[in-house]
């Protein structure tokens, strides 16, 4: 009631629905509008104040992480055009993309059996700067896709899904070795 | 009583009155307290000009005994009922506390939190706890010349969600209004960074007697974004001191027996480390409760080779939170070190050589926290207006539920930046279920057994339905003193459920009792008529505030019908003000607030558009 939640995040911010996006305008904007709604400016005011403040502190949090990564940015935007990427559910993927997860996978999994190996940080750096450079292209494949293909746009925030939780078991791996 | 001189009946409020608000370093080792006086932040000294508070509670039989310096000087005397580092034990299980090594003390094991016998009965850490923050809290006022309007409280960005609830109830129990429980890494870059200008991104490296911290924050024109953070709640300058007393034991062939014994290896293990940083070498004299005279030495060699693993320890947290920071270690702009235990020459290497820079050391280690906290506490006490100070803080730890397989599946991750909240959608795995239970835990382990479990509570009344077609939405939501609430409802019948998440330390009546008598037992202050007198300036300010955003925007944004309601409220409390009925001023306070809530949204809404339109012309220019 208080908080119009129905707004979307890119209204929000001032800014254009597009996936090219100014990351420093929008962080710009983020801590704009922190510095009016965080609680912290409302530690004086009334119960009512500090609730309304909670609110949007926590409605402007989760905008900008939306909008920041350009995974959850794509999905959002998928959502506003009426697409459901299915993440959890849809799990068919192109083949060549799937034997390729294996592999990284397969790689990933020798390393944290023997995280001690001398080599095992240089190898998980390959593996790393093999991702990135994966998500990189599939980000430019998702900006023009966005823009002429929905459904294709969809298979792409689902494969950058996989990635990211690749990403994930990568850190792990880190943190073994790290400790 | 200086809040009520302010407020005194019949005179008008005076918003430009400064109100005294202080921010406390409650430290492993030393606390602090500090506040703003003519726009600096200054520590507040004690009668004999000390600013430090070392952090000690001493017990006899008629109670707490001492507290300070006064208390220390029993540690190897008394050192049973002699407490020191109690924070270490704040939120911890019996278990958690026998891996710190050999302590002096006679540790009870208790549910949620372990207690410590001593000549006074039981004792919790948390009220162990409060005793240093009453004595700050004395501190404070005896300095000021008056009563404290409230405290932000510093705690290590690491700790987790029992340990930060008990450090609040400390601070409540000690008779303080808790502004702000802030991270003391936060606190120390709000110090270096008001003072010295910074702007960038900079490493709060954090190592104090019990915990460590690692902060990656972003600088810029007065707000500080932090960016990851992460550290070891178990990992301070106490286990030095242990590796050293470990180093004597061996090398020294001795008998010695008993917590007397303990209690003095570890001071002089202490004096030792401390005096290492300026001496190659290090010596003392030991009386051993058997008789014996004990000569030990240590250089600086040899405590570098005893206690690099430990000071080892500290560069996986680094690389963690560099790496959730995305951040690589040519992007920090400068690493300033804090708390005591980086006075270590090993410690200051380590840093300089992983960072490839020399650290930061320009501002007192001991003191930087209880600054940055002093300045916060000033604005939130609302002494000053319209500043630019703006903390985004996160949650170090991930928030998650248990699900099927004994699972953490993760709701809120770890460096979120707080206040947030998350919703997630669960379902029924059996036909006809009507409850569910909902098991919260905080860590980053994949299972829940590794992980610290911090409530348990139930969704009941789900209508029967087949397996899976109930739709359970939990939200959990972190305010920004990182505190948990956490909700569920079922969406398709609105059945709802909600915990506040507040661990339970299974604290007795009798010990509660005990720690709110002791809490409001100072100076024939009469509680009841605190509580009033307080309500009423709660009263009287609320309706003072809302006069004024009437005044400023009643005519734009309500009509007739909204007034007359907010009027009305307004009359009710005005007259339950003139009584003495307490229940009934607070049922108008909220009435009040209640009927205010749509036009407080939309004063809102029309400071965040306010706040665009500047940005969308400086846009243009991008």
């Amino acid at each position: 009631m208080a908080v119009d939640f129905s707004q979307n995040h890119f209204v929000l911010f001032g800014l254009e629905p597009a996936y090219l996006l100014d990351l420093a305008g929008l962080e710009q904007r983020f801590r704009a509008l922190q510095q009016q709604v965080h609680p912290d400016n409302f530690a004086n005011a009334n119960a009512a104040e500090q609730r309304v403040a909670m609110q949007w502190a926590v409605r402007v949090n989760e905008a900008f992480q939306t909008l920041k990564s350009p995974l959850a940015r794509g999905r959002y935007l998928l959502k506003l055009r009426g697409v459901d990427t299915l993440e959890e559910t849809n799990t068919t993927m192109p083949l060549d993309f799937l034997m390729q997860q294996m592999a990284l996978r397969e790689a990933l999994s020798d390393l944290k059996q023997s995280p001690r190996a001398a080599d095992a940080v240089d190898h998980l750096e390959i593996l790393q700067s093999d991702l990135n450079a994966e998500e990189k292209a599939l980000f430019t494949h998702l900006a023009v896709t966005l823009e002429t293909n929905l459904d294709e746009a969809a298979v792409i925030v689902r494969k950058l899904r996989f990635l990211e939780k690749l990403r994930e078991e990568l850190d792990e791996v880190f943190a073994l070795i790290d400790a | 009583m200086a809040l009520l001189q302010i407020f005194e009946p019949g005179e008008s409020t005076a918003p430009h009155q400064h109100r005294l608000a202080v921010g406390i370093d409650l430290g492993t080792t030393n606390s602090l307290v500090a506040t703003v006086q003519s726009g600096t932040a200054v520590v507040l000294r004690d009668a004999a000009n000390r600013p430090l508070l070392p952090s000690v509670v001493r017990y006899d039989a008629s109670g707490v005994a001492a507290v300070g310096y006064a208390a220390r000087e029993w540690i190897t005397r008394d050192p049973q009922n002699t407490i020191a580092s109690a924070k270490r034990f704040m939120g911890r299980g019996i278990a958690d506390v026998a891996r710190y090594g050999t302590l002096p003390y006679a540790f009870v094991d208790a549910p949620g939190m372990v207690r410590i016998q001593t000549a006074a009965g039981v004792k919790s850490p948390v009220e162990i706890s409060a005793e240093i923050l009453r004595a700050l809290r004395a501190q404070a006022e005896a300095a000021l010349g008056g009563d404290l309007v409230g405290a932000v409280i510093t705690v290590p960005a690491y700790f987790d969600e029992a340990q930060r609830q008990a450090t609040k109830d400390a601070a409540n129990a000690a008779g303080l209004h808790v502004l702000r429980l802030l991270n003391e890494p936060t606190a120390a870059a709000v110090a270096y960074g008001l003072d010295n200008r910074a702007a960038g991104v900079f490493a709060i490296f954090d190592l104090g007697g019990g915990t460590f911290d690692i902060s990656v924050l972003r600088l810029s024109k007065g707000v500080f974004e932090v960016l990851a953070t992460n550290g070891d709640a178990t990992l301070g300058g106490d286990d030095f001191d242990q590796a050293i007393v470990r180093f004597w034991r061996e090398r020294y062939n001795f008998a010695a027996a008993g917590l007397q014994d303990a209690a003095a290896l570890l001071v002089a293990a202490r004096r030792a480390k401390e005096s290492l940083t300026n001496e190659p070498t290090a010596q003392a004299q030991i009386a051993l409760s058997m008789g014996q005279q004990l000569a030990v030495k240590l250089s600086r060699e040899e405590f570098v080779t005893i206690s690099q693993a430990l000071v080892d320890k500290t560069i996986a947290p680094v690389k963690r939170a560099l790496r959730d920071a995305k951040l690589g270690v040519a992007e920090i702009d400068g690493v300033v070190m804090v708390g005591g235990a980086t006075r270590m020459p090993h410690v200051q290497e380590a840093v300089a050589k992983f960072f490839k820079q020399t650290p930061l050391n320009n501002l007192d280690p001991d003191q930087v926290v209880a600054i940055g906290a002093a300045i916060q506490a000033n604005q939130l006490a609302g002494n000053k207006r319209g500043d630019d100070l703006l903390l985004l803080d996160v949650i170090a730890l991930s928030l998650g539920i248990e699900t099927m397989g004994g699972l953490s599946e993760k709701v809120i991750p770890r460096n979120s930046t707080i206040p947030t909240a998350r919703a997630q959608e669960f379902t029924t795995f059996k036909d006809g279920q009507t409850a569910m239970a909902l098991h919260i835990v905080q860590g980053e382990r994949e299972l829940v057994v590794d992980n610290r479990s911090l409530a348990k509570f139930e969704l009941r009344g789900i209508p029967p339905m087949v397996a899976g077609a109930a739709r359970i939405e939990v939200t959990f939501q972190v305010d920004a003193d990182g505190l948990l609430a956490v909700s569920a409802t079922e969406k398709t019948s609105g059945v709802r459920a909600e915990i506040i998440v507040k661990p339970s330390y299974g604290l007795s009546d009798e010990e509660t009792a005990a720690m709110l008598r002791s809490g409001f037992s100072h100076a024939n202050e009469d509680k009841q008529a605190r509580a009033l007198a307080e309500l009423i300036v709660e009263g009287k300010r609320l309706i003072e505030s809302i006069n004024a955003a009437i005044a400023a925007d009643g005519a734009t944004m309500l009509n007739d019908a909204d007034r007359d309601v907010i009027a009305m409220a307004v009359e009710v409390l005005e007259s339950r003000l003139s009584g003495q009925d307490q229940q009934q001023i607070k049922a108008a306070i909220e009435a009040l607030s209640n009927a205010t809530e749509d036009f407080a949204a939309k004063r809102m809404d029309a400071s965040v558009a306010q706040a665009l339109r500047g940005k969308n012309l400086n846009s243009l220019v991008l």
